[in-house]
């Protein structure tokens, strides 16, 4: 019965988070909504006897995406209004209606959800996270040093990518610098285009 | 009434619904990568669900490795629109012609 009604409120309340997001014209909108969505989410993992993703998912995905989608909004106007140019509306959800009902489908279909065994069962005696580190690094170590690579090269792609210019203050800087720079800077692209 | 796997794979279905108007809907490109986090939180959401019910510990280990590659999307993903962003002054998807696609 509890759990009957928490599924229902973190379920409405999920889907009216990411309808806020997916829906709203204001970008601070639309983060925060989605930031409290995440939160919910990680509601049913913890319902589902999930603990330590609930627990990856609060720290991760609020925590540290959320946190780097704000960082990187400091470099957007999100002031204003977001204009977006909108051809068909009714195709698209019309589009968004079919896929659903697709998915479900594929979901429930007897082939798939008959033919599932179980690898790794789940142990009661072990609690959930000592459980998942033993397979993780037993069965899935390959996969999770794969993981780790990837994100180094995430982590230096981000840097390479965002980190150009960082040494030049924009905020300490006069006008007239700021100008002169922004002025020189497409001379600049053009001769190391031409070395 | 008790909750079973369906009531989950229904909520996930209809979150994924979500992201993929979003992606649809969405021409700024901020908004467009807000969209695919809903549909990476779907799945995640599925896989946990049938993880507990088939009383297998593989989609919750699915799960974390959605959740790796979905932080490494964005550090990749907002590192890319920064210098876009600089470049062009705007996160637009309509002004993204170069290709002339």
């Amino acid at each position: 019965m509890f759990e009957t009604i928490a599924f229902y409120l973190f379920a409405a309340l999920t889907i009216g988070m990411f309808t806020i997001t997916v829906m709203t014209s204001q970008a601070l909108y639309a983060l925060t909504a989605m930031a409290a969505g995440m939160i919910f989410i990680s509601a049913f993992f913890f319902m589902l006897g999930a603990d330590f993703l609930g627990v990856i998912q609060i720290i991760v995905y609020t925590g540290a995406v959320m946190a780097l989608y704000a960082f990187g909004m400091m470099f957007f106007d999100t002031t204003r209004n977001i204009v977006e140019k909108r051809e068909n509306p009714r195709i698209i959800f019309l589009l968004g209606v079919i896929a659903a009902t697709l998915v479900v489908f594929i979901m429930i279909s007897p082939i798939i959800s008959s033919n599932l065994e179980t690898h790794y069962p789940i142990d009661a005696a072990v609690g959930n996270s000592q459980a998942i580190g033993l397979i993780l690094f037993t069965k899935f170590l390959v996969p999770f040093e794969v993981a780790a690579v990837m994100l180094l090269v995430a982590m230096i792609a981000g840097i390479v990518l965002a980190g150009k210019k960082m040494d030049k203050s924009l905020t300490l800087m006069a006008e007239e610098e700021i100008a002169l720079m922004s002025a020189t800077k497409p001379n600049q692209d053009s001769e190391e285009g031409a070395h | 009434m008790e909750i079973t796997l369906a009531h989950y794979l229904v909520l996930s279905s209809a979150l994924f619904a979500i992201g993929l108007i979003g992606v649809m809907r969405r021409k700024n490109l901020l908004m467009l990568f807000f969209a695919t986090e809903i549909l990476l939180n779907a799945t995640n959401i599925a896989f946990a669900a049938i993880a507990h019910f088939h009383n297998d510990l593989t989609g919750q280990m699915f799960a974390f490795f959605v959740i790796a590659i979905a932080a490494s999307e964005v550090a990749v993903g907002l590192g890319l629109l920064i210098v876009w962003y600089k470049r062009t002054g705007k996160i637009d998807l309509d002004i993204m012609t170069s290709m002339r696609g």
